[in-house]
C-alpha cells in the first residue's frame, strides 16, 4: 500500500466513563498539522470518537453567535458535545433537534482546563445523526468489545499507549472493566423489561 | 555445486533461442562471483543474466525467467514474478492506446486479476469466456494493486475445460462514518469511456461537457480498528438510502442546488453501522451486497452481550 496517501483516523469506541476521565493530549511530530491525540486511560490514544447515546438536553450557550451544547448519555455517564459557527452541520443538526433523542456522533476529543485546574474534555462534532435504538444497543455492546480488547492489552509488553497511561494517570483500569460489565447489564435488563411488558 | 548448475540450466534455457550458450560456461560464470567474489546466488544470476540480455540486445521481459511458477491470481503478491496460469478471460476492455493489442479481467478459483498485453508482442488474441493456460506471464505492481502483462515470450494454449472465476470479494463492517465530498447526486463526462466526475461543470480531460446525472456515495466504515472506503454506485445508493436518480433529480431541481441529495442521504446513513461485500479497487470496496447491522444481540459473536459479559467477568 502506498504511505503517500494521508490515512483517516480511526474512530475510538469509549464509554463516557473513561472517556471523562481522559485530559493528557499529545502529538508524535513537531508537524504542526500533526493529530492530536487523547489518551485513554485503557491505553489508546485517540484522535477521532464514535459515540451513540441519549441526547438529554441541549442549549445555545453562545453570546455574540450560535454556539449548541448537548449532552449525551451512555449507560455509564455524559459525554459533551459543542458545535458552533466552525460546525456547521452539526450545529445545525443540534437546532433542530428535539431531546430526548438516540443520537450518532463522529467528532474530535477537545480538552479544556477550568478555573480550578481540572481538565474537563469534550466532543467536537464532526457530525451528529439520530438512529434508532438497535444501532444504540449495538454501539453499546461494541464499545464493551473494544474496551476489553484495550483492558487485555495493557499489561502486554511494548504498549506504549499502555506504558503513556501508567505515567499520566494513576487511574485502575479495573474501574473500566466494571463500567463495561454494568453497560452490558443495562443492555440485559432492558431486554428483561421489553420481555415481561405485556403482548 | 548442484544448486549453480540448476540456475545454469534454466538460464541456458531462458536464452536458448537468442544465444549459443553452454550450461557450463554459464555455471561458471556464476561459481566465479559466487565462490571467488561472495556474491550471493540470486544476485549472481541477475547479474550473469543481465551480460547476456546485453550480449544479446534483449529487454529483461523479452526473456521467460526458466523458472516461472504455476500461480493462482489471487495469490500475486509481488511485482515483476514470473508465473504460470490457468485462467478464464472474464472481461475484456477497449485498449484505450495503440500500444496495447488487449486488456482485462483474467479469473480463476482464487478471483480476477487485470491483464494488459503490448502490441509488440505478437501475441493470438484471447477471447472472452474462453480459458487458457497461461505460461511466462509477468506480475506488474500498481499502487498497491497488481496485474499481469503477457509479453513475448508468453505462450498461450487454449484449454478444454473451464476453469472456474471464483469470487474475490471482500466483506468490511463498521459504522459509516463519513461521507466524502462528491457523493449524492454528481454529473459525469459524456464522452465516449471518460465518466469522469464533473467538477463545476468540467471534466479535467475534456473541459466544459453536459454532464450525464449519476448517483453514488463514497464513504468510510470504521470498526473502532480500522477504516476502509467503500463506494456505493447508483443501484446501491438508491437501495441504501430509498432515493432514486429521478427523485435526486426533482429533490435537486426544488432546492435549485444538487448538493441537497448528498445531504439528506447523509442524514439517513451516517452514525449506523453495515456489513459490506463487494470487489476491492484501489482504496474502495465496491458494495454489491450490504446489509445495515442492528441489536447487540446480532448473530455476531463480537458484539453479543452475553459471551461480552463473561468475558468481562473473566478478567
Amino acid at each position: 500500500m502506498s504511505q503517500s496517501v494521508p490515512t483517516r483516523e480511526v474512530a475510538r469506541r469509549v464509554f463516557a466513563a473513561e472517556y471523562n476521565d481522559a485530559s493528557y493530549t499529545f502529538k508524535e511530530s513537531d508537524d504542526e498539522r500533526a493529530p492530536l491525540y487523547l489518551l485513554l486511560p485503557t491505553g489508546e490514544r485517540a484522535n477521532r470518537v464514535f459515540i451513540v447515546g441519549t441526547l438529554t438536553e441541549k442549549e445555545d450557550v453562545g453570546e455574540d453567535s450560535e454556539y449548541w451544547r448537548g449532552r449525551i448519555v451512555d449507560p455509564t455517564g455524559t459525554f459533551f458535545t459543542y458545535a458552533g459557527q466552525y460546525q456547521p452541520e452539526a450545529a445545525s443538526a443540534l437546532r433542530e433537534l428535539e431531546p430526548p433523542a438516540y443520537v450518532a456522533v463522529v467528532g474530535k476529543p477537545r480538552t479544556y482546563e477550568t478555573d480550578d485546574g481540572s481538565v474537563n474534555v469534550s466532543v467536537r462534532p464532526e457530525s451528529i445523526t439520530t438512529v434508532d435504538a438497535a444501532t444504540r444497543d449495538r454501539w453499546v455492546a461494541e464499545t464493551a468489545a473494544r474496551t476489553l480488547d484495550r483492558i487485555e492489552a495493557f499489561d502486554d509488553e511494548g504498549n506504549e499507549y499502555a506504558r503513556m497511561a501508567r505515567e499520566q494517570y494513576d487511574l485502575p483500569v479495573e474501574e473500566y472493566r466494571d463500567a463495561v460489565v454494568a453497560a452490558l447489564q443495562s443492555l440485559d435488563d432492558a431486554d428483561e423489561l421489553e420481555g415481561e411488558a405485556p403482548a | 555445486m548442484a544448486d549453480l548448475q540448476s540456475h545454469a540450466e534454466e538460464i541456458h534455457e531462458q536464452f536458448s533461442d537468442h544465444l549459443d550458450l553452454t550450461t557450463e560456461e554459464i555455471e561458471e560464470r556464476l561459481a566465479s562471483l559466487v565462490n571467488e567474489y561472495s556474491v550471493p546466488v540470486d544476485e549472481a544470476r541477475r547479474s550473469v543474466v543481465n551480460s547476456y540480455l546485453d550480449e544479446a540486445g534483449l529487454e529483461r521481459d523479452e526473456i521467460g525467467s526458466g523458472g516461472s511458477q504455476q500461480a493462482l491470481v489471487g495469490d500475486i503478491d509481488e511485482d515483476e514474478q514470473w508465473v504460470d496460469l490457468r485462467v478464464t478471460v472474464a472481461d475484456l476492455w477497449d485498449p484505450n492506446h495503440d500500444s496495447i493489442a488487449q486488456v482485462g479481467l483474467l479469473g480463476d478459483e482464487s478471483g480476477t486479476i487485470k491483464f494488459v498485453s503490448f502490441s509488440t508482442s505478437e501475441l493470438e488474441e484471447l477471447e472472452e469466456g474462453e480459458s487458457y493456460a497461461l505460461s511466462n506471464v509477468v506480475t506488474d505492481e500498481y499502487q498497491g494493486n497488481y496485474s499481469v502483462k503477457l509479453n513475448r515470450t508468453t505462450t498461450i494454449t487454449e484449454l478444454d475445460e473451464e476453469i472456474e472465476v471464483g469470487d474475490d470479494s471482500d466483506e468490511v463492517e463498521g459504522a459509516l462514518v463519513d461521507i466524502q465530498s462528491g457523493s449524492g447526486l454528481i454529473k459525469r463526462c459524456p464522452e465516449d469511456d471518460c465518466t469522469r466526475v464533473l467538477q463545476n461543470g468540467r471534466c479535467s480531460e475534456h473541459g466544459q461537457v453536459d454532464g450525464e446525472f449519476d448517483l453514488r456515495i463514497k464513504t468510510v466504515l470504521d470498526d473502532g480498528d480500522a477504516v476502509q472506503e467503500v463506494i456505493f454506485n447508483e443501484a446501491a445508493t438508491a437501495e441504501l438510502t430509498g432515493i432514486g436518480l429521478e427523485e435526486a433529480k426533482e429533490m435537486a431541481q426544488d432546492a435549485l442546488d444538487t448538493t441537497v441529495v448528498g445531504e439528506e442521504m447523509s442524514d439517513m446513513i451516517v452514525g449506523r453501522y453495515y456489513r459490506v461485500r463487494g470487489p476491492t479497487l484501489g482504496r474502495y470496496v465496491l458494495a454489491d451486497e450490504f446489509e445495515e447491522l442492528s441489536g447487540a444481540d446480532d448473530a455476531d459473536e463480537t458484539v453479543d452481550a452475553e459471551s461480552l459479559l463473561i468475558r468481562a467477568r473473566s478478567l
